[in-house]
């Protein structure tokens, strides 16, 4: 044992080993579900123990130690049931220690990558794959996940279980796959991130004050991921644009939550380290060759970190962009800012032409984004009232409570205004 | 996402046929409705809150008055609803929270005839927001 460490050392140092911990664990065991509780509990008792009584020689063997103890002890208890039963021949149970036999053993960076792809399996809807990856790959406690999302422990514990209950019935191997569907695999770990990392935003915004900041824990995440597959341009594009975007946290919102829009952001509070770090990531990855959609969306980002001020921003280069991204994946989100990209550039009609293509095709009907962009081009043409009803419009079909003062507050200053 | 569903019961003949004025079997037919629904919502990880509020006899509405103070007022008889209980579920798609909705509202009544109660259905607001 070391000397006495304090909670805020032992916690990172648990996140990281969490994953190694249960791949070991579940290669070892094979039953995913009773590994992952089993390395929970041991990851629990460590940050009750370690605390205390400080770091034991080898942290990770110790977690796999006291995991395996309970795996086994559980085994047992469930043969000895089965043989009360009499369904089971008597066997020898063969497994042993390994924190006994092996010393401290090294983690294997497949298993890590196997455990991503395993938690954000495609069988699994969005929020099962988002409270798995946080609590298997994360580290997180189930208090902590359900914390952070504003719902109850028990119903988060129940998502976890049922998404465990599914990765068993899909029959899902513990195994990375090969060839294309490696590739889709991949596709479906990175947008679990990245709805992690936009989860954030929401627990930034103000009154709701979380224990876990989800951007940094997606941050986190990406980074390992990027540790283990250090040539996908994809998992740097995705790691740019998280940090592009999490540069701005400082200067997105104000005292009391209030959203302050990119053109109106206080520069200097960007965060200049995290800029520099996105841009060189995504440079590189840029001249790697085929490009992302993640890369694309991350040189995006750069263009408007890099401009000094508002209107400094590249906006022919970010248009060029989006009509890339536009040609890439038929989505009506990057449709939408494609339009803006065009205002931007050609002025607010030949927007407001394409928003016209992109309500007639009903694929954004009832969305809330579609009149804030369309109110934003009205006003820049000139069309005070036409502004005010899309803005209000708009406050009346969004879900975030920042959003919606944002947009009444628009249509009030206009309003005013006139 | 986030919903909160309100199940609102007419008021109208709440005291002559409301759940009291029920058979025995049928109100513990409805009340196991009930509990099972919220084990399910509990089960599936959907379920944030869930409550029944009192009748409606006892409702008040409540205005400040000039020195801030309360000034009560009801119960209302001339409503024609009153909100019966709510859940707040986290559900992946609208289209889930209207499926529960609709499963609520046919929860049995009299004789376990569907009640088709008006369910409102709100979403609550937890989204991100968009950087403009």
């Amino acid at each position: 044992m070391t000397a006495a460490n304090p909670r805020s050392d032992v916690e990172p140092l648990l996140r990281t080993l969490a994953p190694e911990v249960l791949g070991i664990v579940v290669r070892r065991f094979g039953d995913f579900a009773a590994s992952e509780d089993a390395v929970q509990e041991a990851l629990l008792a460590a940050a009750t123990q370690w605390p205390d009584e400080g770091l034991p020689e080898h942290p990770r063997a110790w977690l796999i130690h006291v995991a395996a103890r309970r795996m086994t002890d559980q085994l047992r208890s469930d043969i000895a049931r089965r043989e009360r039963e009499a369904f089971v021949v008597r066997q020898e149970w063969p497994f042993r220690d390994p924190a006994e036999t092996e010393g401290d053993p090294a983690p294997d960076d497949d298993d890590t990558l196997a455990l991503f792809f395993m938690c954000c399996h495609p069988a699994l809807t969005p929020s099962s794959a988002i409270a798995l990856t946080l609590r298997a790959v994360g580290g997180l406690t189930t208090t902590e996940i359900a914390h952070a999302f504003l719902v109850p422990e028990a119903t988060l514990a129940q998502r976890i279980s049922r998404a465990k209950q599914t990765i068993k019935t899909s029959c899902v191997p513990f195994e990375i796959p090969a060839g294309a569907e490696r590739d889709a695999r991949l596709a479906s770990v990175l947008h679990v991130l990245y709805l992690i990392f936009n989860e954030g935003y929401t627990a930034s915004s103000g009154d709701a004050l979380a224990r876990v900041e989800l951007s940094d824990e997606a941050i986190r995440l990406t980074r390992a991921i990027r540790v283990l597959l250090p040539n996908d341009g994809e998992v740097a594009g995705l790691l740019a644009l998280m940090l592009l975007t999490d540069a701005r946290r400082a200067a997105r919102s104000g005292a009391n939550g209030e959203l302050i829009p990119l053109a109106q952001q206080d520069r200097s509070l960007w965060n200049r380290d995290a800029i520099a770090e996105g841009v060189a990531l995504v440079s590189a990855a840029l001249s790697n060759g085929s490009a992302g959609a993640y890369q694309l969306q991350a040189a995006i980002a750069a263009l408007h970190d890099e401009a000094a001020r508002a209107e400094d921003t590249d906006w022919p280069q970010i248009l060029a962009l989006y009509g890339v991204l536009k040609r890439m994946a038929d989505n009506p989100m990057v449709a939408l800012n494609h339009a803006i990209a065009t205002a931007m550039v050609e002025g607010p009609h030949a927007g407001l032409a394409l928003l016209d293509a992109i309500e007639a095709s009903g694929r954004l009907e009832g969305n809330h984004r579609l009149d804030a962009v369309r109110a934003h081009l009205l006003e820049r043409a000139g069309d005070r009232a036409a502004a005010v009803t899309c803005y209000l419009a708009a406050a009346g079909k969004t879900a975030s409570v920042p959003e919606k003062n944002y947009l009444d507050a628009q249509a009030a200053r206009l309003t005013e205004a006139s | 996402m986030k919903y909160m569903l309100m199940m609102h019961a007419p008021k109208e003949g709440w005291t002559t046929a409301g759940i009291g004025t029920w058979p025995q079997k049928d109100i513990q037919a409805h009340i196991a409705f009930m509990m099972d629904l919220n084990r399910t919502l509990k089960a599936s990880g959907e379920f944030v809150d869930g409550q029944g509020l009192a009748g409606p006899e006892e409702a008040k509405s409540v205005r400040a008055r000039k020195d801030g103070t309360p000034d009560t007022d009801g119960p209302f008889a001339e409503s024609k609803e009153f909100l019966a209980g709510f859940w707040i579920l986290d559900v992946d798609s609208t289209k889930r929270a209207y499926d529960i909705a609709a499963t609520i509202s046919a929860a049995p009544g009299k004789g376990g005839a569907p009640l088709y109660m008006p369910i409102e259905v709100r979403q609550v607001m937890s989204a991100p927001p968009t950087e403009q």
